[in-house]
């Protein structure tokens, strides 16, 4: 029976929820928690944790009593690390880009790396993406929307 | 009564007519469909992305142009669903059962027709509704003390998280998980940073586009990276002839177009109960009645007309509670909220009054807007078709960018950006586990005000908890509780007693998750 729970979507999920809650709880302690006349910045922080623990266990309980679904897994079947790697490079070296080096490195880069995600993806057609979105976009939120993002700089 | 609303109402078309305003409304619907019809996007993302680009335009013009996305995409959508089958907007999930077998019989530009018109019936009644019920409501709401205000908001988000798709246990997960995010940040009573993890820049609280974009965009797009599959453009050959209808299909869909009006509407009044499940609802309803239910699912026109109909009344109506009451009904609803709260209105019952221009120039511009879109859509079907085309690959890298660029311009700070990555990895976790994130949406821009009220409420009435059920002072907020309860009891009997009746809602959740095209 522990066999199959480890697999279950619900085990995890009710005991993130559990786990979040009961840390909620007992962090709002750490808060004023006041009176329910006079409720300090604890006190609401605290009822929601409260409530969250106990949909936790619920969710938890569904858990143990549903049996293993025929497909049931985790992550989805097809793993698509290259794709999440991908989607994830791209705005962490937007920040590096952008911080460094101006707007139109930041978002060439975003554009260019998170493009290689797609398995259908090639080196070439990522890079001519990368400048069809780079000079239109840096053009829009430059020049007509005056954000104030210098294009290029040199942050060192 | 009724001339005071179309005084009002004349007023609105003077506000929405205005060449600028009526630029933005234009915007907002040409954005919206064009991101309606992009397979892989969806109006949650477009209007997240939208949002820190109104900050410096005037609050109408910026309503406008983000309530224009919502609707549009509705228009969009269809054309997706019929031509593709591709069911990547939930709402017009249904309307590939009975849209895609028309379009393999050459009848697709009839069902696009026959879509237009239903579109545009149904939001009028839509709109003619939040003309005269809002005003209602408001003179009603307006009596409100904390303690209702409080009960509402509990029952308008038990409402939002357990009706719409998913377990509703988690749905209510979710919402305590929205209301805990709008808690980060300082109190507004005393002014204590909490849960700010020491993080300077997450004492003004959690930004509100990180938020929505992190879950709509960053998560979305881990998941539906390599998952869309080629779409299949043979069927897509529509000219802005074909749209005619024959006098026969025609005749065949009025009916079916005020059946799915009349229940669009009143779905739409329903917190939690937005445009997909008036869609499902009214689909079924329509196989009922007919004379040839064995029929549907084989190309009948009129399980194009019905659901389309019946969410397009839903999507304007979903408004009502919005602007009357500042309860929204959905997440795209919250956003809506959000952008309001952003320019410095306080949405609530005293929205109509303190800002006659907003509401019914929104109301006008409703109108407007889905005139507009009903030119847009019938002669320039051809374009928009084309746009079906464009593969997923190039889609979500340029999404990703105006997803950072936008993020960053909320406060020229690249702490956003990485904010928003972070929740996008939880949100994309909280897919894997079967949660729906839109309720956090709901919850996150409703807690600090239930928070206020919640406070204020036992402060009047000293700290007696018991004042949210009190029947003598407070008939109304007792009312609310009780709704709330049988919410709760209602949907815990059906599923313990009748599990048999929750199997078209199986088949509903099933749907809208569905984004690789279902077998053509």
């Amino acid at each position: 029976m522990f066999q199959t729970l480890f697999h279950k979507r619900d085990f995890y999920a009710g005991g993130l929820m559990t786990l979040l809650g009961a840390g909620v709880a007992f962090d709002s302690g750490t808060y004023d928690v006041g009176s329910l006349t006079h409720m300090g910045p604890g006190m609401f922080p605290l009822m929601l944790g409260v409530v969250l623990t106990f949909i936790g266990v619920l969710i938890f309980g569904t858990a143990l009593v549903t049996p293993l679904g025929e497909d049931e897994h985790i992550l989805p079947r097809q793993k698509e690390w290259r794709g999440w790697f991908c989607i994830i490079a791209g705005p962490v070296l937007f920040i590096i880009f952008g911080h460094y080096f101006g707007m139109a490195p930041a978002t060439f880069m975003c554009v260019f790396v998170s493009a290689l995600g797609d398995r259908t993806s090639t080196l070439l057609g990522s890079v001519l993406l990368g400048f069809a979105i780079t000079i239109p976009g840096c053009a829009l939120f430059s020049l007509v929307l005056h954000l104030p993002f210098p294009i290029f700089r040199w942050g060192f | 009564m009724v001339t005071t609303a179309l005084t009002d109402l004349w007023f609105g078309f003077g506000v929405a007519l205005e060449p600028h305003n009526l630029m933005w409304c234009f915007i907002g619907v040409l954005v919206g469909n064009m991101v309606g019809v992009l397979p892989g996007m969806g109006p949650l993302a477009t209007i997240s992305i939208l949002l820190p680009l109104t900050f410096g335009i005037p609050p109408v013009g910026a309503i406008l142009m983000l309530s224009g996305v919502f609707y549009g995409a509705q228009y969009g959508g269809a054309i997706c669903s019929i031509l593709l089958n591709l069911p990547c907007h939930p709402p017009h999930a249904v309307t590939c059962l009975d849209g895609f077998p028309l379009t393999k019989q050459g009848r697709g530009g009839a069902a696009l027709g026959i879509t237009v018109i239903s579109s545009f019936v149904g939001a009028s009644w839509g709109i003619t509704e939040m003309i005269f019920l809002a005003p209602v409501l408001v003179t009603v709401a307006l009596k409100f003390g904390p303690a209702e205000i409080c009960s509402l908001m509990l029952l308008g988000l038990l409402a939002g998280s357990t009706l719409a798709r998913g377990s509703p246990l988690k749905g209510v997960a979710m919402t305590v998980c929205g209301l805990l995010i709008g808690i980060v940040g300082s109190d507004i009573e005393t002014g204590t940073p909490r849960f700010t993890f020491g993080i300077p820049n997450l004492f003004d609280g959690v930004e509100i586009v990180a938020l929505a974009l992190g879950l709509f965009g960053i998560a979305e797009f881990m998941k539906s990276v390599n998952q869309l599959s080629e779409v299949d453009t043979k069927y897509t050959k529509v000219t802005f002839k074909d749209l005619r209808p024959t006098k026969d299909e025609l005749r065949r869909s009025w009916g079916a177009m005020f059946r799915g009006t009349i229940i669009g509407s009143l779905c739409a009044l329903i917190p939690g109960t937005g445009p997909t499940i008036a869609s499902f609802i009214s689909y079924a309803a329509e196989k009922k009645i007919s004379k040839t239910p064995e029929l549907f699912g084989t190309g009948m026109i009129e399980g194009v007309a019905c659901p389309e109909a019946s969410t397009h009344s839903s999507v304007q109506g979903d408004f009502i509670p919005t602007m009357s009451l500042g309860i929204p009904g959905d997440a795209v609803m919250a956003l809506i909220l959000g952008a309001l709260m952003i320019q410095g209105i306080v949405p609530g019952p005293q929205l109509i009054s303190e800002h006659p221009d907003i509401f019914w120039g929104l109301v006008a511009s409703f109108w407007i807007g889905n005139i507009m879109l009903v030119v847009l859509n019938v002669p320039m079907i051809g374009i928009w078709v084309k746009l079906l085309a464009i593969p997923y690959k190039y889609l979500y890298p340029s999404a990703l960018f105006f997803v950072c660029i936008g993020v960053y311009s909320t406060g020229n700070d690249m702490f956003q950006v990485g904010e928003t990555i972070v929740i996008g990895l939880i949100g994309y976790m909280l897919l894997l586990l079967d949660f729906h994130p839109a309720p956090i949406l709901l919850g996150f821009v409703l807690g600090p005000r239930f928070e206020e009220n919640f406070r204020r409420a036992m402060l009047i009435s000293r700290g007696d908890s018991l004042v949210f059920i009190d029947i003598r002072n407070h008939p109304i907020s007792a009312f609310f509780i009780f709704l709330a309860v049988m919410l709760i009891v209602v949907q815990l009997y059906v599923r313990l007693r009748k599990p048999k009746a929750l199997i078209p809602e199986l088949e509903m959740n099933a749907k809208p998750n569905a984004i690789a095209p279902v077998e053509p």
